[in-house]
């Protein structure tokens, strides 16, 4: 049989899938193993359970000067500043972008800005925020509304715009006013394609959070990272960057839940990633 | 004709960038009238059923409706049926048709709630036994057939009691024998709310059958040099006697005689 026509059953699937993650921590470990052959104290590849006490010591033993659980207030912090930040994102995209994908005249007068806007690249705004919002939480959530409401208006737009021409048409001959429409037909058709875009916008947006955390705080996951780098703390480094991963494909995959549950009639039009 | 028209179309042409679609479209149609319209793929049918929607407008001349000029956007006198794409997705069979009662009744949310939404859902009931959907009334439009879609559009379609009803190619996706139960239904449908209806088939048969009066656009002035200069216009329009549909001509023939006078000077 033809190789595009083999396809692996659940298990063979689940196994392919894993295979290069075990592939990865086998390398790591074969790799660690022999440095620390050479000079015991090696700071570059620790030992897996090196990284895993250092990761449960930053997440259960309360820190000693201050008295916390390192692991869980970065977490906290950071996951605030994400939260905050796209809602603000999201709020901005679904206005602004229902209004530049509906009506042609707002289409005229914003979209040509947003398109100007989309093109700075953000992280040379940051010092722009630093000047003018200071060096507090709103320079940050800021920094990361400026990274993703662009990209996320035109997502919005461009989905209003996709909607079939016949079924506003359609709503026009039911006796809908423009803002029934936005409510009725408009809202609900591209909510599942807002999630998709919160689902892209969440990449960047991570980006950004942690860049200015790592420039200008005193707490969250890209702090604690860029503080530990001083003393070559790879046991910290690692399992946090593994936890971040963890956090963003678990924020993913809830988002896709939702999405599921929330609007069943999209998904029944075709599997999506 | 004494009584006024219901529609009138006088000298309509629809051009553009350069291109005639449509040209010296002339006629008069009675209230009541079940109008089908026949031609080639291209011809300007659904350009000219779009025009009677008000989703365009006429490059040149008129349409008038009892004598007054068409409102320059779609409005609930006149109803459409699309091919594709008539019902929205993101609702269920009974929450499409209660939309039109919400938009009338809540200008704010465009929803109703509570024991009006209970009220609004009892008002449709009659009419998802009436075209078969009873069973399905919470599946969405994406978990029916073809022909459970159309019925469910043109039930949506018939809700705001359309002065004027338009489909473009309401059956043109549908197997031949649901094809036959759809065409049952709107004949049932027409008679019993006495409506208007223009209908754009690219069946013949389809238009001679359920037709009051078949009209047939036709490109018939042609210049090899400029192909774009001319557009179509109605080449035959023939009135059927309800008691006569028995004497349907043949397509066949009716095709042939339409070569013959290619080029000719119109008739109609």
């Amino acid at each position: 049989m033809r190789l595009i026509n083999r396809k692996p059953s659940r298990a063979t699937a689940f196994f392919l899938g894993m295979a290069p993650f075990v592939a990865a921590i086998v390398a790591y470990a074969v790799a660690s193993h022999y440095r620390r052959l050479d000079n015991p104290a090696d700071k570059l590849l620790p030992s897996l359970p090196d990284m895993a006490a250092a990761f449960s010591r930053m997440a259960f033993t309360p820190d000693r000067r201050s008295g916390d659980l390192l692991l869980w207030m970065d977490t906290f912090d950071s996951l605030e500043r994400l939260a905050a930040g796209m809602g603000v994102a999201v709020v901005l995209a679904l206005s602004l972008g229902i209004l530049i994908g509906f009506i042609p005249n707002a289409r005229s007068s914003l979209a040509p800005f947003i398109a100007t806007f989309s093109l700075i690249p953000p992280i040379t705004i940051l010092p722009i925020l630093f000047i003018i919002f200071g060096l507090g939480e709103l320079s940050k959530i800021m920094l990361i509304v400026v990274g993703t409401a662009p990209v996320m208006i035109r997502s919005v737009a461009q989905s209003v715009m996709e909607i079939p021409r016949e079924l506003i048409i359609k709503a026009e001959t039911l006796g809908a006013s423009v803002w029934q429409m936005m409510v009725r037909v408009v809202l609900p058709q591209i909510l599942p394609k807002l999630i998709t875009a919160i689902r892209l916008g969440l990449v960047p947006a991570w980006i950004f959070l942690i860049s200015a955390e790592a420039i200008a705080s005193t707490s969250g996951l890209g702090y604690r990272i860029f503080l530990v780098r001083r003393y070559l703390a790879m046991d910290v480094i690692l399992p946090y960057v593994v936890w971040i991963t963890l956090l963003a494909f678990i924020l993913d995959r809830l988002l896709l839940m939702a999405s599921r549950r929330a609007f069943p009639w999209h998904h029944l039009q075709g599997e999506s990633l | 004709m004494s009584t006024q028209p219901k529609v009138s179309v006088r000298n309509v042409a629809k051009i553009y960038d350069g291109t005639v679609v449509l040209e010296r479209l002339d006629l008069d149609i009675a209230a009541g009238a079940l109008c089908t319209i026949v031609g080639a793929s291209g011809c300007g049918k659904s350009t000219f059923l779009r025009m009677l929607l008000s989703q365009e407008v006429p490059s040149r001349g008129e349409i008038l409706i009892d004598g007054e000029k068409l409102p320059p956007e779609p409005t609930p006198d006149r109803g459409i049926v699309f091919q594709r794409y008539s019902v929205f997705p993101h609702l269920t069979v009974e929450e499409n048709l209660m939309l039109s009662a919400e938009f009338d009744a809540a200008p704010l949310t465009g929803r109703l709630f509570g024991s009006k939404r209970a009220a609004a859902r009892d008002a449709v009931t009659e009419t998802l036994e009436r075209i078969g959907l009873a069973q399905a009334r919470k599946r969405y439009p994406t978990q029916l057939s073809g022909g459970m879609q159309q019925r469910l559009a043109i039930a949506q379609a018939l809700l705001k009691k359309p002065k004027i009803l338009l489909l473009d190619e309401p059956f043109g996706a549908l197997d031949p024998g649901i094809r036959a139960d759809m065409q049952e239904l709107l004949i049932e449908l027409w008679k019993e709310l006495s409506m208007t209806i223009f209908m754009v088939t690219h069946d013949i048969h389809e238009a001679f059958k359920l037709g009051t009066r078949v009209l047939v656009f036709d490109k018939i002035r042609h210049d090899p040099d400029a192909p774009d200069r001319w557009g179509a216009t109605i080449t035959y329009d023939l009135p059927l006697d309800r008691a006569g549909v028995q004497t349907i001509p043949d397509a066949g023939a009716l095709f042939a005689l339409k070569n013959t006078t290619r080029g000719d000077v119109p008739h109609a």
